[in-house]
């Protein structure tokens, strides 16, 4: 059986979105790291699904992905750093409790 | 292989060079001798500054099968952000040299020069590949560089917070990169694409694309709506990291801006995205001027003014033309030496003192007369007076945007000239603390350190000569009018 692109896409238009929806409900910073990965996941998931699909005779969308997948492993990397930062200052994770600075 | 095309690379290889030297000596000597890492970054740096002002002329070229390729305008800005960069690296010396953060000055140096370099490949960028390379190279690192002060919370709230939106930013942009290389017929080069756009019809996907892209690169600008980060980062930053954020990395972003929006998305620009840009700008200056008007931290006031800056100099991109880059260059030059000035005098009274309230300012003319003046001047050119450069930088842009004869561009820039007299209520609300307040001084008389001065003294004379000297915008407009045909053909 052929699967259309669709299959595809829309799933992960709705991973973009849940990632979305946990970037801006969840309250600890860990729970807000993987709503981000989720989100750049999903677009991840668009490159491979749109090259395999429409331009399946290149390779421009999955390479893409490749270094995608890098540039993600070291701003996850990076976010854990501080968040051990804020840990260590604070005594907990929860963004309720970071907000020293606001208008 | 012929390496006689890394040539056109030359902006990178001497910063690359420099990094390399910095961090080798920080890494391999000796305790007595890295007291010279401070010495050697600021000379190899000024020395690579000038180098590349001075080298002629002969950048142009193209590299790794055209994703990167090296313009006039190029060059330009790239030596108008190694100035901004000199600059901050003068007045973090004193801060940087304390007892709190000497043991990681080495670790300071070579993250802002890799900074520096990822927005060097995104200026330079033309392949999305690259840009994002660049973009991230340019943005990780500069959380890392917020976090700074470890002994400092605000520091890590201020790291947090960056590195958050910057992350959200970047997902959003790569969703929205996603849709363009589904509409682009199979490659991310911008050529490629502006031919895929100009040959197909309007879509909801398109639409849907360049939402996403205006707003993952409207969040590294801090255009409103995407400006929440701003205020907290630019605050709780360390100072010298926050006047690297606010110029070197918006100067860059803007760059890389203007040539994705013109030249990759210039055929739609009528049908598209000059309306979306159009409703930012106009958020984007109004709110960050109603907002700056209400700060009483420095730094804070420093953010919102930042914000509404922004919006001046996406006036050059909503041109479309090489006017409008001319004048953007030209802006975001005099806004480097301006918002500068006025970071060095906040970064000198901060290390001195530790003071960074407004009411902290009053009276400073009695104590400090030569703080409060560069502090005047910066102002001054920031609110657009004349004759200072920032009084030119603004007529430029506002005839920038005039330039294409629409009618609604013309209502653009009424709002804009009435933003910039509510902005001179709030630049003057610090130079009526300095100069006509009658307190007594809180800050006390002293000497800044003997780098914050230069510092002062370049940006003093950039507020002071850019507007005057006219060569500088003749070269700017020379550089810019031999790149229109790649950068503009695809919009007339």
């Amino acid at each position: 059986m052929d699967l259309s692109i669709l299959w595809y896409l829309v799933p992960a238009a709705l991973m973009f979105a849940c990632g979305v929806y946990g970037f801006i409900t969840r309250k600890n910073l860990i729970a807000i790291l993987i709503s981000l990965e989720l989100m750049l996941n999903a677009a991840d998931l668009n490159f491979v699904v749109f090259n395999r699909y429409l331009f399946p005779g290149q390779m421009e969308g999955m390479v893409f992905t490749l270094f995608a997948i890098a540039i993600a492993a070291a701003e996850t990397a990076l976010a854990i750093a501080i968040i051990i930062n804020i840990y260590r200052a604070m005594g907990n994770i929860d963004i309720r409790e970071i907000t020293k600075m606001k208008f | 292989m012929d390496y006689s095309q890394f040539g056109a690379m030359r902006p990178e290889l001497i910063l690359l060079g420099i990094f390399l030297i910095v961090f080798l000596f920080d890494t391999f000597a000796g305790e007595k001798a890295r007291k010279a890492t401070t010495p050697l970054t600021l000379v190899l740096f000024g020395l690579g500054t000038v180098a590349m002002w001075i080298l002629p002329d002969s950048f142009e070229g193209s590299v790794f099968g055209g994703m990167y390729v090296s313009t006039h305008t190029c060059v330009w800005i790239k030596n108008i952000l190694n100035v901004g960069a000199f600059i901050v690296l003068l007045q973090s010396v004193k801060w940087i040299e304390s007892p709190d953060d000497i043991v990681r000055k080495g670790e300071f140096y070579e993250l802002l020069l890799v900074t520096l370099f990822g927005m060097y490949l995104m200026i330079s960028a033309r392949h999305f590949l690259l840009f994002v390379i660049g973009l991230e190279a340019a943005s990780l690192p500069l959380a890392a560089l917020a976090a700074f002060s470890k002994k400092k919370y605000e520091s890590h709230e201020a790291a947090i917070k960056y590195i958050m939106t910057a992350v959200f930013s970047s997902a959003i942009l790569m969703m929205g990169l996603s849709f363009v290389y589904g509409l682009s017929g199979g490659s991310l080069y911008f050529n490629d694409i502006a031919l895929a756009l100009a040959s197909s019809s309007m879509s909801g996907l398109l639409l849907c694309a360049l939402a996403f892209v205006l707003a993952g690169l409207g969040f590294k600008l801090s255009l409103v709506p995407f400006h929440l980060w701003t205020a907290d980062v630019y605050q709780g930053a360390p100072t010298a990291v926050t006047s690297y954020l606010s110029v070197v990395s918006k100067g860059a972003a803007a760059f890389a801006f203007f040539v994705i929006f013109t030249q990759c998305f210039g055929a739609v620009y009528a049908d598209a995205w000059e309306w979306m840009l159009y409703a930012v700008i106009i958020a984007t200056i109004t709110v960050g001027n109603l907002f700056a008007m209400r700060q009483k931290n420095m730094k804070r006031f420093m953010a919102f003014s930042s914000v509404s800056q922004a919006g001046y100099i996406m006036l050059g991109v909503i041109a479309g033309n090489a006017i409008g880059m001319a004048s953007m260059l030209f802006y975001i030059f005099v806004y480097v030496v301006s918002n500068l000035g006025a970071f060095a005098v906040i970064s000198s009274i901060e290390n001195e003192t530790g003071k960074l309230s407004m009411d902290d300012y009053r009276g400073l003319h009695k104590s400090n007369p030569w703080l409060s003046f560069a502090m005047t001047l910066a102002m001054f050119s920031l609110a657009g007076i004349p004759p200072f450069a920032g009084f030119f930088s603004k007529i430029l842009i506002f005839t920038a945007a005039t330039s294409t004869g629409s009618m609604a561009l013309y209502m653009l820039v009424l709002i804009a000239l009435i933003n910039t007299i509510i902005s001179l209520y709030y630049y003057l609300l610090v130079v009526k603390a300095m100069w006509i307040s009658p307190d007594e001084p809180v800050i006390p008389a002293y000497r800044s350190a003997c780098t914050e001065r230069v510092a002062l003294w370049l940006c003093v004379a950039g507020i002071v000569f850019f507007g005057l000297v006219s060569p500088i915008y003749q070269g700017i407009f020379n550089a810019s009018v031999s790149d229109a045909l790649a950068f503009f053909g695809m919009i007339h």
